[in-house]
């Protein structure tokens, strides 16, 4: 068989349409932006995307693994703020270093999480309840903490914050960048490559089933709430290099912005189904809406969360047409 | 007694407002000025109206095993268009102008409620991510209509559905028990109810019994941004204006903690108008209790998450269960009760 052959012959499978109509929505939009605007087809336009959504994606790579096991996860948004007020309030007011700092806040996030998986798991509150109360709970905290926005002056967060990573030519990442990359990484690792990975899909595919199996159901379910608590927190982390700043108002709808990634990059919701590759270009689509609508200047904000909206909406029909096909 | 789905929730709302008499005995005192009634009951009336009636609907759509996010949106969307009518009239006072801003708006928001039905019921997509296009969405689309910018009125009309005060009584809680009796009304009068609650209990099984199921889910989704609707033009009417981005923030995540708080199960199935009411109630309550008692308003959601996490606790079946097997342990010479092996999982 020749290359062109199998080109030709090429059919995707079914459950991979939703993840190949966005890569292929991605190109488009990328596309469409290089021969509309000259600055766009530069390549630091593409790395920019990394740079200013880098800590969106710790959070939503957090969030698909919930959504996996067929749960969601509403605090996300609000431990990030919370992380971030931690992290100013112990930088500028407590006089902590640096390196106290990280772990501090992600031991709060993973604490968070966990609590939530607890409530969950253990008590059987749903999980739309039991992250909701820690949604209020995280944010209310920020507010105790906190009222207002505080910029922090510590030398190795700006220095951390200022580093570029060269990558030939103009290029350049950021810290961030990298961390958020080492995170998708790991979080593919863990779910095609060990056993925690595969129970989070029995889980999400049929949670008695995997019960009757003898997959420990109870902990990997707690895990993943921690998980994801862990990953929020890393994502403020990641957002205070970013802004330079702790700030109680940070991430307000976030977790609607992760769960429309998570979409939008094919996982279903129902659980069971789903890549962390997807959640990635989730987010590129979503931050190159963004950018096109930048460089456009015309057109408001609001339009990117009614643009948002009806590529929620494609997405949600073209899965439930594969689905359909496919049952 | 404790039985009862409606004690915690009733337990919990006494609780507070024990502690608001004990703490500060001027909370309950209501002045009557102007032949109007003032007082922090009354603001908690008042205030709470709009959360009252979103939780009457989103009541409905729980019990069919549903959710609505899209409510804030659509509490954004409804005020917006009303004020943007209103602006326009060429004397804001006129009656004529204010119902057509109100019937628009309503309008608007029926349309929307199609729309929500329309994923659930008809393209079987769950509720959630069903209601989560247009909450997403939604505040792009009442920033449209407000071009952005927060729309200020002058309507004296307009102004009676948020602040204005009837018999003595705030008029939006009478429009709010008003949606209540009429839907009270009609699902424990008629059989209305029942074929919600089975439609919730088991889809299935109604459908083969020869429910229109969809027919009926559809409904409930009209029903609740219709409910949504009405509150947006109550909150607008309040501040007399309308704010596309912040106006009914967090007011869906605020309903369903009512009806959840109320003892509906959002697995479906059984449901409790009053529970929600009782829910909102607490909800509101416990913001006014934090203004009144001069604590930091922004503690509010902390208050809310530890009231809120209590009630579910109480609730959920497995806490009470270790909670009675503590007490049952509690006296040492105690006799060893062999525990009950639960069938299945």
């Amino acid at each position: 068989m020749t290359t062109l052959d199998r080109i030709k012959g090429y059919r995707p499978r079914q459950r991979h349409l939703p993840i190949l109509a966005t890569m292929a929505m991605l190109i488009g939009a990328y596309v469409y932006g290089a021969s509309s605007y000259t600055a766009f087809g530069s390549g630091q336009v593409v790395l920019d995307l990394f740079i200013n959504n880098a800590f969106l994606l710790v959070v939503a790579v957090g969030m698909t693994f919930v959504i996996l096991t067929g749960g969601i996860d509403l605090s996300v948004g609000s431990v990030v703020a919370l992380s971030t007020v931690v992290s100013a309030d112990l930088l500028q007011n407590q006089g902590w270093s640096v390196i106290a700092v990280i772990p501090a806040v992600l031991a709060i996030g993973a604490a968070l999480g966990f609590g939530m998986g607890v409530l969950i798991q253990v008590f059987e509150i749903q999980p739309f309840i039991a992250t909701l109360i820690g949604m209020f709970f995280a944010r209310g905290l920020c507010y105790t903490i906190s009222t207002q926005a505080y910029s922090i002056d510590d030398p190795t967060v700006a220095s951390l914050a200022q580093t570029q990573i060269p990558l030939g030519g103009e290029l350049h990442i950021s810290i961030g960048v990298v961390v958020a990359l080492v995170v998708v990484a790991a979080a593919a690792y863990l779910l095609y490559g060990t056993r925690f990975g595969r129970t989070v899909y029995a889980i999400g595919g049929n949670p008695k089933s995997a019960l009757l199996m003898g997959l420990d159901v109870g902990r990997t379910r707690i895990s993943v709430y921690t998980l994801s608590g862990f990953c929020s927190a890393l994502g403020g982390l990641l957002l205070v290099l970013y802004k330079s700043s702790g700030d109680p108002l940070n991430g307000v709808g976030l977790e609607l912005t992760a769960i429309a990634a998570v979409v939008i990059g094919g996982t279903l919701l129902t659980g069971g189904s789903g890549y962390v590759l997807g959640t990635v270009l989730g987010i590129m689509v979503l931050g190159i809406i963004q950018t096109l609508i930048t460089f456009d200047g015309t057109l408001n904000s609001w339009w990117t969360s009614i643009i948002t909206g009806a590529l929620l909406f494609a997405f949600i029909v073209l899965q439930r047409l594969v689905g359909r096909r496919a049952t | 007694m404790t039985k009862h789905r409606l004690f915690w929730p009733v337990v919990a709302l006494l609780a507070l407002l024990l502690g608001d008499l004990i703490v500060h005995p001027a909370f309950f005192a209501i002045e009557f000025r102007d032949g109007h009634l003032y007082g922090n009951l009354i603001d908690i009336l008042k205030n709470g109206a709009p959360l009252i009636l979103i939780a009457i609907g989103m009541t409905l759509v729980v019990a069919t095993r549903g959710i609505d996010l899209s409510v804030g949106a659509v509490v954004a969307i409804s005020g917006a268009l009303a004020c943007l009518h209103i602006s326009g009239l060429g004397d804001q006072n006129s009656l004529g102008g204010t119902l057509a801003a109100v019937g628009m708006a309503l309008g608007l928001a029926l349309a929307l409620g199609v729309w929500n039905g329309w994923l659930v019921a008809v393209l079987g997509i769950q509720p959630i991510i069903a209601t989560l296009i247009l909450m997403v969405a939604g505040r792009g689309i009442a920033q449209l209509i407000t071009g952005g910018q927060i729309i200020t009125v002058n309507s004296h009309p307009y102004e009676w559905i948020g602040s204005g005060f009837t018999f003595g009584l705030p008029s939006a809680i009478l429009i709010a028990l008003a949606v209540f009796a009429i839907a009270a009304v009609l699902v424990r009068r008629s059989a209305l109810g029942l074929l919600v609650e089975s439609v919730g209990g088991n889809p299935e099984a109604g459908r083969l019994a020869g429910l229109r199921s969809a027919r009926l889910i559809w409904l409930t989704y009209v029903f609740c941004a219709l409910c949504a609707g009405v509150a947006g033009l109550m909150i607008s009417a309040n501040v007399h204006s309308a704010d596309g981005n912040n106006a009914g923030q967090f007011i869906e995540l605020d309903a369903i903690l009512a009806v959840v708080i109320g003892g509906t199960l959002l697995t479906g199935g059984r449901f409790s108008l009053t529970g929600s009411v009782i829910g909102a109630l607490l909800i509101q309550t416990l913001t006014t209790t934090v203004y009144a008692l001069g604590i930091a308003p922004q503690a509010i959601m902390l208050f809310k998450a530890v009231v809120v996490l209590a009630v579910c606790l109480l609730q959920s079946p497995v806490f009470r269960k270790k909670l009675a097997r503590r007490r049952k342990a509690a006296p040492p010479p105690a006799a060893v009760v062999p525990e009950k092996v639960e069938a299945g999982v």
